[in-house]
């Protein structure tokens, strides 16, 4: 099993070394507004069988064929959004960068927004809390005579060295 | 001999690791000073016999003895010398071993330089830092031995894989466990202010130090990892968003946010809890990253199963340290007293709302990184989360905090006065928008949103010039008064200037490469040119050569501007024998801020080699940035206030303190 491991690790990495090879001449489109729509979808796909790779990065021979494939599909008059959806159809939401909001990915793109806001709203809360508390605290600082009238004589009672911190 | 004495040094260090670890809590319990010295010696000497351990591995690498397994799999006789001593982390086991070897060196540095803390703090800290070791070293002793050796000794190894044979691996790796061990020590102390039940600003004094360097290592680890992936991989990309790349950074971000709180807790008294809540969470990401990079789960959900001993055992290591110090938080925090009132528009404001968008940012990089592998564990879909997503939610959340950061500066503690920041901002303000309309008007009414990025940097920058000038009052008073000011100015304000700078700067390359990043990519023969961002690029011919344990391809290019001939420009491919890989040393060409780029590809039947050339605008700002950042770490680091230490309240004024 360590064997198979150690292998399916050294071709990684062997995939990963030889980036060299992504985007081949042969492969730019001689319409150049084109090829930059080419190159911008090939950015938000993956390649499935590299490690977080998208096919515009990857030399695997497999982004080298879904790269054509977008080519070929942009050429046949595509939107980029009916290339997204072609690729999808065949190969899964695995080969999108990017998920698309749906119902499970729903807590991974909500996320930052509702840690943002509950953060903010918890900060808000606890600066007014400690606001109140404050008004709270002076309030009942303020001493009555009587309590004065006690400090007073327990201060002129303590010995003066006990008084030194 | 050198190896099984490597192994018992090891297991010495164990044992003098779990002695840490009780027996001075023991003695806080009973308040025997003699108890709780005991972690300073046991610290000092789990530090020896560590030391000795790496020594011993380091040995077995440089003499090349291949009767150890790590060594067969991963060294070669013929390796250049440096490679063999860097091959000593370019694996899974030795990579432990180093973790271990720094984590006992911060131990260790504690125990020498922490004089000056309380006695019961002291023994608390070093104990939980004995906690984190004895996990680790039994982990390495359990399931990645790196000194196990192989009964039928080979006569060659099998050499390091090739793409780690690169400087790069004698600088990243070290850097960045410095940065993610280092914050161990927060960890340590946040752990035991819980255990004690008492904090206050002293304490957030001794761990800014730690914190502070912990973060320049982590800083200038992963800004020396994005440009050995640049300039190693071959087509010029400094960030990847990968998992890997996540797990370093997410400690960054919670790091940077915990610098920021420890300040409003050292100078203000107030965030304690919250503090000691990032410190936490900072090192459980540090371990979270370990976990994610060390266990292979990264690779597959499957490879993970497959072989689950070591990723289950960093697993438990994981649910342990993080779900205990949690509950620890959660039943003691409460009796930590909060202090300090602020009105929101103050210092403190400020660097609460910093704090809110680092986390956030942090919890975003979380999500993306787990949510493929927690979605796929749980009802077998598949989904990837890559660097457009990342791009959509990660990059909004720094213009919010950006536009802030020179305001945090100008405000003054407890409460700020907003418009008097803003009035003293106008000049930085003026400056960004002049930068806005003349990349505006320069690049003719293409995408608004590159100049608009760019304004926000030189807002960033000029801020951070802003408050300096504001400090030494340059301008206002005659010149003479500006220098006295300028020497009397604590360290600490000149790094927050030079950090903050620092960011602008890296915002500037970033945007800067990737709008105006030219690109070409085509077959060339020897005697073609091609033209790039106003230079010619000729290919004027190949070459092999034979290094030590590879051969390489070279090809060379003529490089000019405007007919004058600049220095030649010479890409290789080069061949490992005995991986049998290849690995693409692409040349860099530096011009000002800006570099051409070339890497070579395969060369076909009729000589047509595939080129690809690149011309990378402001490009070394993405790296300067963060070295500006890690420098203005250094020089806060170097205040005289941090330096000397904590002022001991009971015995004030009867020694000075020798600075360390």
């Amino acid at each position: 099993m360590r064997r198979i491991l150690a292998l399916v690790f050294a071709l990684a990495v062997m995939i990963s070394s030889s980036a060299a090879y992504a985007v081949l001449p042969d492969e730019v489109m001689s319409d150049p507004a084109k090829e930059a729509r080419a190159r911008n979808l090939s950015r938000e796909l993956r390649c499935m069988v590299c490690q977080n790779e998208s096919i515009d990065d990857s030399a695997a021979p497999l982004a080298r064929d879904i790269r054509l494939l977008v080519r070929e599909r942009i050429a046949a008059g595509d939107s980029d959004a009916q290339v997204l959806n072609f690729l999808v159809a065949r190969y899964g939401e695995f080969v999108l960068l990017k998920p698309r909001l749906e119902r499970q990915t729903l807590l991974l793109w909500l996320l930052t927004p509702s840690v943002l806001t509950a953060g903010a709203l918890a900060l808000w809360i606890s600066s007014r809390r400690r606001k109140a508390m404050a008004s709270k605290d002076s309030a009942s600082a303020r001493l009555t005579a009587e309590e004065e009238a006690r400090i007073k004589q327990l201060m002129s009672a303590e010995p003066a060295s006990d008084r030194q911190i | 001999m050198i190896a099984e004495a490597g192994h018992y040094a090891l297991v010495l260090a164990l044992g003098l690791a779990l002695i840490q670890s009780t027996v001075p809590i023991l003695g806080a319990r009973l308040r025997d000073p003699a108890l709780m010295n005991v972690a300073r010696s046991t610290a000092l000497a789990q530090l020896v016999f560590v030391l000795g351990s790496f020594a011993a591995l380091v040995t077995l690498h440089v003499t090349s003895d291949f009767s150890v397994l790590n060594v067969y799999e991963n060294s070669h006789s013929l390796k250049p010398m440096i490679y063999k001593i860097t091959g000593v982390w370019g694996n899974h086991e030795g990579s432990m071993l180093l973790w271990v070897s720094i984590l006992a060196l911060f131990g260790g540095l504690v125990a020498a330089f922490g004089n000056n803390l309380p006695m019961s703090l002291r023994a608390h800290v070093l104990a939980v830092q004995a906690w984190i070791a004895s996990a680790f070293y039994l982990f390495i002793l359990i399931t990645s031995n790196p000194f196990i050796r192989i009964a039928n000794p080979p006569l060659e190894g099998r050499d390091l894989n090739p793409v780690l044979q690169d400087i790069g691996l004698a600088v990243h790796p070290p850097m960045l466990y410095l940065g993610y061990v280092g914050f161990s020590i927060s960890f340590s102390f946040a752990i035991a202010a819980l255990l004690e039940g008492r904090i206050d600003a002293a304490w957030a004094r001794w761990v800014r130090p730690w914190t502070l360097l912990a973060w320049i290592f982590l800083t200038l680890g992963i800004a020396m990892g994005s440009y050995w992936a640049y300039y190693e991989l071959g087509w010029g990309g400094w960030w990847f968003w990968d998992p890997v790349e996540n797990a370093s950074l997410m400690p960054w971000l919670a790091g940077t946010a915990l610098l920021h709180s420890a300040v409003v807790m050292e100078k203000r008294n107030a965030l304690k809890v919250w503090t000691i809540l990032l410190s936490i969470l900072t090192f459980s990401l540090s371990l979270l990253g370990t976990f994610l990079v060390r266990s292979g789960v990264l690779t597959s959900v499957h490879a993970f199963a497959t072989d689950p001993r070591r990723g289950v055992f960093i697993l438990l290591i994981l649910c342990l340290f993080i779900g205990g110090s949690l509950s620890l938080y959660a039943w003691r925090a409460s009796a930590l007293k909060q202090g300090g009132l602020f009105a929101p528009i103050s210092r403190e404001g400020a660097l609460v709302l910093n704090n809110l968008f680092l986390t956030t940012a942090c919890a975003t990089v979380l999500v993306g990184t787990l949510y493929p592998l927690a979605l796929e564990v749980l009802t077998g879909d598949k989904i990837s989360v890559g660097a457009p997503f990342f791009n959509l939610t990660f990059a909004p959340l720094f213009i919010p905090l950006l536009i802030a950061v020179p305001f945090g500066p100008l405000l003054a503690w407890k409460r700020g006065d907003l418009l008097g920041a803003a009035q003293r901002l106008t000049a930085a303000g003026i400056g960004a928008l002049i930068a806005v309309a003349v990349l505006w008007a320069w690049t003719r009414g293409g995408s608004a949103l590159a100049p608009l990025a760019i304004g926000l940097a030189v807002f960033v920058v000029l801020g951070a010039l802003v408050d300096l000038v504001e400090r030494l009052g340059l301008f206002r008073m005659p010149l003479a008064i500006s220098i006295r000011r300028a020497r009397g100015l604590p360290r600490a304000s000149w790094g927050t200037a030079f950090a903050h700078a620092g960011v602008g700067l890296a915002l500037i390359g970033i945007v800067c490469e990737t709008t105006w990043n030219s690109e070409y990519i085509g077959s060339m023969k020897p005697g073609d040119v091609t033209h790039i961002a106003g230079y010619d690029m000729k290919l004027d011919g190949i070459t092999q050569r034979l290094g030590s344990n590879y051969r390489e391809m070279v090809v060379k290019f003529d490089v000019s501007r405007n007919g004058r001939q600049l220095q030649p420009m010479m890409p290789s491919k080069r061949s490992f024998v005995t991986r049998g890989s290849t690995t693409t040393e692409s040349a860099l060409q530096t011009h000002g801020l800006s570099q051409l780029y070339i890497s070579v590809g395969d060369t076909a039947a009729d000589g047509a080699t595939t080129v690809r050339i690149y011309h990378k605008p402001m490009v070394l700002l993405i790296w300067f940035g963060p070295v500006l950042m890690a420098f203005g770490g250094m020089l806060s680091l170097s205040d005289r206030r941090l330096r000397v230490g904590a002022p001991k309240p009971a015995r004030a004024g009867r020694l000075l303190q020798p600075a360390e």
